[in-house]
């Protein structure tokens, strides 16, 4: 547990603006985003690194928020669901999502988005869509409607 | 019979032809916009000021007595908030259907993870590691557990009632001796399902705040705010309507956040009470979530039918029975689903049918979509390949001779009134897999391949739409409209959204009988002190049952303003806005509440349990082809085609997406999903231990829906669609494994690989069953 004698000044660019935080440097970057910095669109499903409800794209890959903890962070960037698109705007990904049925509870949709988002930018990046959105996983959908939502994207329908 | 069938292009037709202009529509998702966007607020997004972190303190044993409860030094307890049993103001009993159920056990501790007593703290750190400091101490001498059905039915010990059998049911009908004297053949078999986690993504939480003696407020991811108003109410000793429950974006329910929210908030709410009110949050993490909480119920069911030698059904003997766990819960009413699904939608002479389910001293086994009927479908559509490969009849053309048709009776006589077409729908199903094709393909591949064997196979079922029997006459919901000053109209009911689409459908349900556009129409949030009791978000009744009241309210509305504010008879939206307004004018605000009943023709009996067990079912047939690997028995789906008949789709992508999800949650129940139980709690209680379909495990799923003409129940016709989606998979992914298997078939889900090899190798089973 975090003792209040360790602490340490870490600092990272957050959806494009600087942040300077003093914490204790084994403080999950989850808790740092939701709790300390009250960016609670990053979920938690499990804490230790398989449901993938936390991704966050952290140096410009996917990552997972429950697994980093804070001292990692210091001179990263990080997106989270709120740095995708503006605040009015929806991204084209997110559009699809709602369009075509992605999201049900929507308790997975930020980090499947923050998946989606990447795979979609950087196709190379996984053999498969399948295989891309293999980390994040949905009770909801079966999955069919997140492809489909992918596939209008990539489509630019 | 074919022309009974709407194709989907005429569908499209007759729905213009009827004038609907909303229903049946695509309309987006009401809520999704702050979904995709990460705005939507779940419970663990809110942190209430001055809020504490409340922990749950556990048996460690399954069965015993407490003898003390040491809070080790080391910690500073003085700063914790601590709740025993004695700190209870009103009953020690969570009421759902039989009074058992206590918050805190105080006497005889009945499972291992029970909950003792309670701490909060407002560091969330502190609690987290003070929890690990607290020792139970317990008697367990004479206090011997068992967590089996067979232990249970084994009568060596007897802990509830005189035979450890917690509710039973039985249904009788025809001359069973009779049609079993005529049989050229009987089949029997034994078959076992394991338990199940719901694993919805967001784990169970409440935040509570207590006035004392005045007024208790819950917050939380929960399906039935108002089971939780009368738990509370209850528990603290004061008038249901002094407790408050909202429910906040649920992030995945499927049953298990049906009962169990009303424990977890009972808990949050004497922490907040012995702290003299302070706000408390308990939000699990994922491994408690999986210890502590509800899930499917393992059964064992051994059938034994007869057939003529052209394979008609003579008579069905059944011999149904649910691990309950330690406490009822929803038992008996999962038991009795599972029942009156156990005989399919097919023609039995005669059958005797027993369903119990047993106490053993296990974690509560509960609701989970399907709610029995996928234990009880499972065996009997296996038990049918079965019979089919021993009268050498393709088990398509077994079911084909034996389906139920219009006029026809279920064993429970209700008589099938819609005009179903069953050969029709499991028709389409078999023609868009290319079932004779495949099959054909299979066993030369087959006989050519040592490696991959390929099998193909189907489940033909049905679901019942809304409370069982005369379920939905007592509990009499509530739902209402209203044309307020804030929006052109409101629609207030009790059901939660909690990914299935409802709020969605209400709003195209409203929207068709105002003749008003979506936008509208405001479905008012789930909050006690605002909305009606229209009765708990699950049974897949929120479509038929209380969708229905929506339209029905209404209609009573649009009539009101025809009587008084001069709208026409045939209107246009501006017709019902400008009528709006002349109302709100004259008279302020217009609010039409209506009240279910059952209608005069569907009537149950219950003591003799017979008459309309359901008023509305939803039909389905499932086919699936799989390709088994014999050197790692993995079993992969290759192709996967269900037609389902709902009635009236409300919004079709979003009844699609229902079967999609469901299917997949069943896939995983047939093919990954283990619960390790040991001493009757989930040992495998780690997100990494327990395996769920991903994105790269699913196979494409072919969803058709075809449309019987049916009866007028449901709002504009519509049925429910949450659960039909769970029952089918099991029984024909496991009857394609066995024609993989050269007619080998496996009787225990799920099928892990290893259950296949010990199968095959003969090697004894050992279940949790």
């Amino acid at each position: 547990m975090p003792e209040k004698l360790l602490q340490q000044e870490i600092k990272f660019e957050l959806n494009g603006k600087p942040y300077s935080v003093v914490t204790h440097p084994l403080t999950r970057l989850l808790d740092l985003l939701r709790e300390d910095l009250g960016f609670t669109g990053t979920k938690e499903g499990c804490g230790e690194g398989e449901c993938g409800a936390c991704t966050i794209h952290f140096n410009g890959r996917p990552a997972l928020a429950c697994l980093i903890p804070a001292a990692q962070a210091d001179g990263a960037k990080i997106t989270t669901i709120e740095g995708i698109g503006d605040e009015d705007e929806l991204t084209d990904v997110q559009e699809a999502f709602q369009r075509y049925g992605g999201a049900q509870c929507g308790i997975c949709t930020p980090g499947m988005i923050m998946s989606a988002t990447y795979y979609l930018e950087n196709p190379d990046s996984a053999e498969t869509m399948q295989e891309a959105l293999a980390g994040n996983q949905c009770r909801c959908t079966g999955y069919k409607r997140i492809f489909d939502a992918m596939e209008k994207v990539l489509k630019n329908d | 019979m074919s022309n009974s069938v709407v194709a989907p292009e005429q569908k499209e037709k007759q729905r213009a032809e009827a004038g609907l202009k909303y229903v049946g529509k695509n309309l987006e998702r009401q809520e999704g916009i702050p979904k995709v966007k990460g705005q939507a607020i779940y419970i663990d997004d809110i942190q209430p000021e001055g809020c504490l972190y409340g922990r749950t303190v556990r048996s460690p044993e399954p069965r015993g007595e407490i003898v003390d409860i040491v809070f080790e030094p080391g910690i500073p307890w003085d700063e914790f908030v601590i709740v025993k049993p004695e700190d209870i103001p009103g009953e020690n009993i969570c009421a759902m259907i039989k009074n058992e159920i206590p918050f805190l056990a105080d006497d005889e501790v009945k499972y291992k993870g029970e909950p003792l007593a309670l701490i909060a703290h407002e560091d969330q750190q502190m609690v987290d590691r003070a929890i690990n400091h607290i020792t139970v101490k317990m008697k367990t001498d004479g206090y011997p557990a068992f967590f089996t059905i067979d232990e249970a039915r084994s009568k060596q010990q007897v802990q509830y009632g005189e035979d450890n059998v917690l509710c039973s049911y039985q249904i009788e009908d025809g001359d069973l001796q009779a049609e079993f004297d005529k049989a050229d053949l009987i089949v029997e078999n034994h078959y076992k399902t394991k338990a199940q986690e719901h694993l919805y993504i967001e784990p169970q939480g409440i935040i509570a705040e207590v006035v004392p003696g005045e007024q208790v407020t819950v917050r939380g991811s929960l399906q039935c705010p108002y089971y939780i108003t009368g738990a509370l109410a209850n528990l603290f000793a004061i008038d249901e309507t002094s407790v408050r429950v909202i429910q906040t974006t649920t992030g995945g329910a499927f049953g298990g956040k049906e009962d169990y929210p009303s424990i977890l908030a009972g808990h949050a709410a004497l922490l907040s009470l012995k702290s003299g009110g302070r706000p408390v949050k308990m939000v699990y993490g994922r491994e408690e979530d999986l210890l502590a909480t509800t899930k499917r119920h393992p059964s064992d069911t051994t059938v034994r039918a007869a057939f003529d030698k052209q394979g008609k059904m003579l008579a069905l003997e059944m011999d149904f029975a649910l691990n309950g766990g330690a406490y009822p819960t929803l038992t008996s009413t999962v038991l009795s689903r599972g029942l009156l699904h156990s005989f399919g939608p097919y023609n039995w002479p005669a059958v005797n049918l027993q369903a119990r389910a047993y106490m053993t001293n296990s974690t509560p086994f509960s609701a989970f979509r399907g709610f029995g009927a996928p234990q009880s479908i499972y065996a009997l559509e296996l038990l049918l390949n079965e019979a089919a490969e021993q009268l050498q009849l393709d088990p398509a053309e077994l079911r084909r001779r034996n389906f139920l048709q219009p006029g026809d009776s279920m064993p429970t006589g209700q008589v099938i009134k819609e005009q179903i077409d069953l050969e029709q729908l499991m028709d389409r199903a078999l023609e868009k897999i290319d079932y004779r094709r495949k099959k054909q393909e299979f066993a030369v591949f087959n006989r050519e391949n040592d490696y991959k064997k390929r099998g193909i196979s189907l489940a033909t079922f049905f679901h019942g739409s809304g409370f069982t029997g005369d379920g939905e006459e007592k509990l009499a919901s509530r739902a209402g409209v209203k044309i307020s000053s804030e929006n052109p109209l409101e629609i207030l009911v009790a059901n939660v959204e909690f990914g299935q689409g409802i709020h969605t459908g209400f709003v195209q349900i409203a929207a068709e009988t105002c003749n008003l556009p979506p936008e509208l129409i405001e479905v008012i949030e789930q909050d006690t002190d605002k909305v009606p009791n229209s009765g708990p978000t699950v049974a897949s009744r929120s479509t038929m049952v209380v969708g229905r009241l929506v339209q029905d309210a209404c209609e009573e509305l649009v009539e009101e303003l025809k009587n008084t504010a001069g709208l026409p008879d045939d209107f246009t939206t501006e017709d019902f806005l400008a009528a709006s307004k002349n109302y709100l004018n004259s008279y302020g605000e217009l609010y039409k509440e209506v009240q279910h009943h059952d209608p005069p023709e569907e009537q149950w009996d219950e003591e003799n349990y017979r008459g309309s067990a359901y008023s509305g079912y939803a039909w389905s047939c499932d086919v699936v082809a799989v390709e088994l690997d014999m050197i790692d028995y993995r079993v992969k789906i290759t192709d996967f085609v269900s037609t389902v008949e709902a009635g009236q789709l409300i919004n079709p992508d979003m009844a699609a997406g229902q079967i999609e999800g469901g299917i997949v949650q069943a896939i995983g129940y047939t093919l990954f999903e283990n619960v390790v139980l040991e001493e009757g709690v989930m040992k495998n209680n780690h997100y990494a231990d327990y395996i769920i379909p991903t994105a790269a495990d699913v196979p494409s799923i072919d969803v058709e829906f075809i449309e019987f003409p049916l009866k007028n129940y449901g709002p504009y016709k519509a049925k429910g669609i949450g659960e039909l989606p769970f029952d089918g998979p099991a029984p024909a992914i496991a009857g394609a494994v066995a024609l993989a298997l050269d007619k080998q078939f496996i009787t225990l889900i799920p099928l892990l690989p290893e259950t296949i090899h010990d199968t095959l190798s003969k090697l004894e089973e050992t279940t949790d069953a």
